[in-house]
């Protein structure tokens, strides 16, 4: 579980979250709202990218403040754009980096690699540079890239914004799949009817929190 | 990333990119120190046997020697005509730089990028006791390596729409946007690279240790 | 110590180094010489990143143009071009970063154009001459006299690049993205 307790963030002197605190426990979260509206600097709250200016977030009872390095084992980060989370030349050497600097041993590393390009279907393109791959490939990697390290919750900010609508229904699959907690912050409403919570967020506020069913028409209400 | 390597099953390019780089070395420091006209053929003979061994096209390679012969023929030339020196000793200096850029060549086309970045990188290892930081070395040639396709194309931008506006005189308007860009995809990747476990603080220390692998 | 900002910032500037290597050479219509943007890129790196930062970014870009990266104006790279007459002009780029990078640590840390152009006119102009001229000396026997004569003729291609920069980096200094201390 993922807890919030009083959470507020200030860029400077120019405040985006607002007194926040929230339990996260289901199994699919969606985060929505508008531009500015903060949702990505919650995201980044969650894994100890960003700590809060005041008050506290704690994964499985682990303070990112005080524990980053444990959350962020814990806790794994998808971005938007793939193109600048792919940080080695080489699909394979790519989805190794994350192993790597977790030091495991060379073997389970070898292991884990193959494990990943075999499930996510890039197997064929081991060796390929990541910049002769399209969108979608990319954002799969970069999918891959994190998945690998086998985190219990994963974090999606935005993940099928730069994407076409094969590969949007891609992303979207292979989320429904994962074992794991996932929250997303997305302005794909398809995508999150399903989900098990919707939260919306306003200027830093959460201004309607509930099954999707509840929470998706009030958001578009708001948009309106 | 390919680069200028040509491959070819050879034992010049089985070699470790290491004695390659050091035979180079002490060939170059040979043949400086021997009289003009033997440095010049000992370079000479050792690059077309070095050449005939890698089995590569003689011509692909004989092109890669071509502007700095030609520069090289300029330079010595141009000084052979002022001090009234003799062609044969401008000849003699261009052939024994021209078999010793040859020399070079060859070991670039014969070494793919990642041995020689590899070697680059066990040679910043010796460098440790004054600061270098070999991982940290090793991360960021592979994060250069993989956004030079990405800057490369982002550059061509530039000037395509420096071509679209006909603007000469204002290049430096269309490279603050490039800059703007490049700043914060340095913010992103940082994330990333964080989000995925990355700390600068640990990485030097290579051996895994029995404690990060449980979980 | 160097951060993983500090880290990324290097490989993306080395990297733009490579870019501006790739791409077509600049034609600008009065001059004889088109610009080949690479000590462009030098300056930028040196004059955004600062001294320590600047040096690595020109340096890893040196280590993989000697890898056998076609990474020079027209597709050139490898140790061959690096030992070549015109060798040193490369060569010196890590140096001729760093000292832009001090120099405008110290004397151009606002959005000046005018100091920012300074700083790169002798961390990207000199430093790179002051490197690749022995070097031809040295290599090619050229007299220094001669040597520095030959060279004038990139020294207007030379000085545009280094208003660019100068330009751009007060841009951006003026966006106010990147504080030369962060």
């Amino acid at each position: 579980m993922i807890e919030l307790r009083s959470v507020t963030h200030a860029y400077g002197d120019r405040p985006v979250l607002h007194d926040l605190t929230l339990r996260l426990a289901e199994r699919r979260i969606a985060i929505l709202g508008g531009n500015g509206s903060g949702k990505s600097t919650l995201a980044r709250l969650l894994n100890g990218l960003i700590v809060p200016t005041a008050g506290s977030v704690a994964v499985d009872g682990l303070d990112t403040r005080t524990d980053g390095r444990a959350v962020r084992q814990r806790v794994g980060f998808v971005f938007q754009n793939p193109d600048t989370q792919i940080v080695y030349p080489t699909v394979e050497e790519d989805i190794a980096f994350g192993l790597k600097a977790r030091k495991l041993p060379k073997d389970e590393i070898a292991r884990r690699v193959a494990g990943a390009l075999d499930r996510y279907g890039l197997d064929r393109y081991r060796h390929q540079p990541a910049h002769q791959m399209s969108g979608g490939e990319k954002q799969l990697l970069a999918i891959a890239g994190v998945l690998v390290l086998e985190p219990a919750y994963v974090i999606f900010d935005e993940p099928t914004t730069l994407l076409d609508l094969r590969n949007r229904r891609k992303v979207i699959e292979l989320l429904r799949g994962l074992p794991q907690t996932v929250i997303v912050v997305t302005h794909d409403l398809d995508m999150v009817k399903d989900f098990d919570r919707a939260l919306v967020l306003e200027d830093g506020r959460v201004v309607a929190d509930g099954p999707p069913s509840d929470a998706v028409p009030a958001y578009i209400e708001r948009l309106g | 990333m390919l680069g200028l390597y040509l491959h070819r099953e050879s034992v010049i390019h089985r070699l470790p990119a290491g004695a390659k780089l050091g035979g180079l070395l002490l060939v170059t420091i040979i043949v400086l120190a021997l009289p003009g006209a033997w440095g010049a053929a000992a370079a000479g003979l050792i690059g077309a046997l070095v050449l005939a061994a890698a089995r590569l096209p003689a011509g692909r390679v004989l092109r890669e020697l071509r502007a700095p012969v030609v520069m090289l023929t300029l330079l010595f030339g141009f000084q052979a005509l002022l001090s009234g020196g003799g062609w044969e000793e401008t000849a003699v200096a261009v052939a024994r730089f021209a078999a010793l850029i040859l020399l070079a060549t060859l070991v670039t086309l014969t070494t793919r990028v990642m041995d020689m970045v590899d070697l680059f990188e066990r040679l910043f290892g010796l460098l440790r006791p004054v600061g270098f930081n070999p991982a940290k070395m090793a991360l960021m040639l592979a994060l250069t390596i993989r956004f030079i396709p990405l800057l490369g194309e982002q550059v061509r931008e530039v000037r395509m729409a420096q071509r679209a506006r006909g603007v000469e005189r204002n290049i430096a308007a269309l490279f603050v946007p490039l800059l703007v860009k490049i700043l914060t995809m340095a913010d992103d990747l940082t994330a990333a690279l964080e989000a995925r476990g990355y700390d600068p603080a640990d990485s030097g220390s290579e051996a895994p240790s029995k404690n990060a692998t449980q979980r | 110590m160097l951060s993983t900002r500090d880290l990324v910032l290097c490989a993306l500037f080395a990297a733009l180094l490579g870019g501006l290597g790739m791409a077509p050479p600049i034609p600008l219509g009065f001059l004889p010489v088109p610009i080949t943007a690479q000590t462009l890129g030098v300056m930028l790196a040196g004059t955004i990143l600062g001294a320590k930062r600047g040096g690595i970014a020109a340096l890893l870009f040196v280590l993989l143009v000697a890898a056998g990266l076609p990474l020079l104006a027209g597709g050139r790279g490898g140790i061959g071009v690096l030992m070549g007459p015109t060798g040193g002009f490369v060569l010196a780029f890590p140096l001729a970063a760093f000292v832009t990078g001090w120099l405008a640590e110290r004397f151009a840390t606002g959005a000046n154009p005018i100091r920012l152009f300074a700083v790169s006119v002798v961390g990207g102009i000199l430093v790179v001459y002051a490197g690749g001229i022995p070097w031809l000396w040295l290599v090619a026997g050229l007299p220094i006299d001669k040597a520095v004569f030959g060279s004038l003729a990139f020294v207007p291609g030379d000085l545009i690049k280094a208003g660019v920069a100068a330009v751009a980096a007060a841009g951006v200094r003026r966006a106010g993205i990147l504080p030369i201390h962060a």
